[in-house]
């Protein structure tokens, strides 16, 4: 994980800054930077890159009830959110989802650890500017939570009346996000005369008023219907887009990742098994777990493949598809040359987020040599090959 | 009719005694929101609290309601006339009765209102709390207007309860239309003025459920 950010922060030039100068140029120099440590915030300027961690989760441990009866829901968790990213945390039910999200605006405080945001350890802070530092943390919720006594615009309202914005400001602002949400039409109806879907957009209107930095959402679609759930993600999307909201969401759907997040991580009993781009954590699963949130959507068919009859002269290959690769005829064109017949056995053609993708079970049959040779040759043409027996 | 005669009835005598009631009613109803609402609060929010010594504060509180609450009302007036002398001065008529009935019926009210805050959903307090509101804020702007339909089902609950208080305080020499229904129909036998008192009294807690089931339904949401 260090490395991985390390790589991803590029120092150009070596720059100082009064108080923490001197730090950062003995980073520089040693050319191990870690940079959520001395970064955070003010370093984005002077870097031009803006890919540290927003939000870091360091060695946090919660644990519930006292004595014998305690549960560790988290356990020495590390966890980094870069700015302008959508990070998905799944798992399944228990694993400790909610209570990770809401460690990163401590509703739920940890037992040890640090929660840092935007260059501030929470964990560290007084009540009042606790507060206040939680006005730049957006929240939506599975059970919306909105205020059942209130109009949909004074739900809307509430945050900013919160912070004693004035009539004027007030009314623009609502009015703004009212629209964003598309929900002007029913501005003073009360939660109860809504549906799932709307009672959600009033949710991620409210969250958006204070202008947050970072967004929340602790399964904001697991009580929506297919349609409704992907129009939420279409929105989360676009405002992740307009506004560069660094969004968190935890869901236990993997369909929720593969539409709209960038980089997931897979949480199992209190800790993180698996984490990184989603287009890697997808296509090439390494633990139990992701494999099986993975394999919940094609799994039978890909058990099918896997009995398909075939004995040496033939070989069972998983083949992947990236990017634009996914349009091309890579592989009839190289069996063609390589003079090697297949058989497609299961195939999925999709999108992570935007990026097409295409997987193929393919029985390769023919001469063991010219077999070898066309793997070498799709290898070499970009597609991945994971041989299965 | 079963032998009783309307036409001797001091009508005035009445309409006096009515509006002591209305004015017992209205003062102790007051007090009892003003005292029973933060209390009711507070017992509420320590119940919750994770601290311990808040814990014992709820704990004492608590025992303190029960108490109060337990104690026949009756009993209650007499025991708290010397407090009710140094409040107001007197232990009888009007303002005699008010400050027992205050001290017997805040801490049923406080009781029913802590039991409307446990009706209002943890989520949208929490939603409140990751919008960065002060518990303060979460009190005024979530909690109470959240529970308006089970605090105003709690305020009628209560003055229909103050109603037959004033009634019982008559018995000591409280005033109202209980004291004249004691006085002149059980003391005296006068049985028109204890029916008239007592038809009333029905009447006026007939109006009251009905603007309390008003108000309640104009508020609930659901
Ligand atoms: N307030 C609490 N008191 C005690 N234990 C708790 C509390 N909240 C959560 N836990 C325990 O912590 C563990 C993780 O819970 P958490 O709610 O984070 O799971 P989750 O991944 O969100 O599950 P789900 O998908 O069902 O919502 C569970 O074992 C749960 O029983
Ligand atoms: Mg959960």
């Amino acid at each position: 994980m260090a490395d991985e950010k390390g790589s991803d922060f590029v120092y150009e030039e070596p720059f100082l800054i009064p108080s923490r100068g001197l730090f950062i140029f003995v980073c520089y120099r040693l050319g191990t930077v870690e940079s959520d440590r001395c970064c955070t915030g003010t370093c984005s300027k002077g870097t031009g890159k803006e890919s540290f961690g927003l939000i870091e989760l360091k060695q946090v441990t919660k644990k519930y009830g006292k004595g014998a009866k305690t549960t560790e829901a988290l356990s020495s968790l590390d966890l980094s959110v870069r700015k302008g990213e959508i990070f998905g945390v799944i798992g399944h039910s228990g694993a400790g989802k909610s209570t990770l999200i809401r460690c990163m605006n401590l509703l739920e405080r940890p037992t040890s650890g640090e929660v840092w945001v935007d260059g501030v350890d929470l964990t560290k802070l007084s009540k009042q500017q606790l507060q206040s530092k939680r006005r730049g943390i957006g929240m939506i919720f599975q059970h919306f939570n909105l205020l059942s006594s209130a109009t949909v615009y004074e739900n809307i309202a509430f945050p900013l009346r919160l912070a004693h914005m004035d009539k004027e400001k007030l009314a623009a602002k609502v009015d703004d996000l009212l629209q964003l949400v598309g929900l002007e039409d029913h501005k003073d109806k009360y939660p109860a005369q809504l549906s799932g879907g709307q009672k959600q957009r009033v949710g991620i209107a409210r969250a958006l008023a204070s202008d947050p930095q970072v967004l929340l959402c602790d399964e904001a679609t697991s009580a929506l219907d297919p349609q409704t759930t992907d129009s939420i993600l279409r929105l989360l999307v676009d405002i992740n887009q307009k506004f560069h909201l660094t969004i968190v969401l935890i869901t236990h759907e993997m369909h929720v990742i593969q539409s709209i997040c960038d980089r997931v991580a897979v949480i199992h009993q209190g800790g993180i098994v698996e984490q990184g781009a989603v287009t890697d954590v997808f296509l090439k699963p390494k633990h139990p777990v992701t494999r099986e949130f993975i394999l919940g959507q094609a799994g039978e068919s890909a058990q099918l493949a896997l009995d398909a009859p075939h004995d040496g002269s033939s070989r069972l290959c998983k083949l992947t598809f990236l990017g634009q690769k996914t349009y091309d005829s890579i592989l009839s064109r190289t069996a063609r040359e390589t003079g090697v017949d297949f058989a497609i056995l299961q195939g999925t053609i999709s999108k992570i987020k935007d990026i097409p993708y295409g997987q193929l079970i393919v029985r390769l049959e023919g001469d063991p040599g010219q077999i070898e040779k066309t793997i070498q040759r799709v290898t070499a043409e970009g597609l991945d090959v994971e041989v299965l027996d | 009719m079963w032998g009783l005669d309307f036409s001797t009835l001091d009508w005035n005598e009445i309409g006096v005694a009515s509006l002591d009631t209305l004015k017992i009613l209205v003062s102790s109803a007051i007090f009892t929101f003003l005292l029973g609402l933060p209390l009711g609060v507070v017992l509420y929010q320590s119940s919750r609290s994770s601290s311990g010594w808040v814990r014992t504060v709820y704990t004492v509180l608590s025992i303190i309601v029960n108490i109060l609450r337990s104690v026949p009302f009756i009993i209650l007036i007499v025991a708290l006339i010397p407090i009710t002398v140094s409040i107001v001065g007197v232990s009888y008529g009007v303002l005699g009765t008010i400050p027992p009935l205050v001290i017997g019926a805040a801490p049923f009210f406080a009781r029913l209102v802590e039991t409307s805050l446990r009706e209002v959903d943890r989520g949208v307090l929490e939603a409140a709390q990751s919008m960065g509101a002060s518990t303060w804020q979460v009190i005024m702007k979530v909690l109470l207007p959240e529970a308006r339909p089970g605090l105003f089902a709690g305020i009628t609950i209560t003055i229909v309860t103050l109603v037959s208080y004033t009634a019982m305080s008559g018995m000591v020499g409280g005033g109202g239309l209980g004291d004249l229904a004691i006085r002149y129909g059980y003391y005296r036998y006068q049985n028109e003025v204890m029916i008239i008192s007592v038809l009333f009294m029905i009447i006026l807690v007939q109006l009251l459920q009905m603007a309390g089931d008003r108000l309640v339904k104009h508020f609930t949401r659901k």
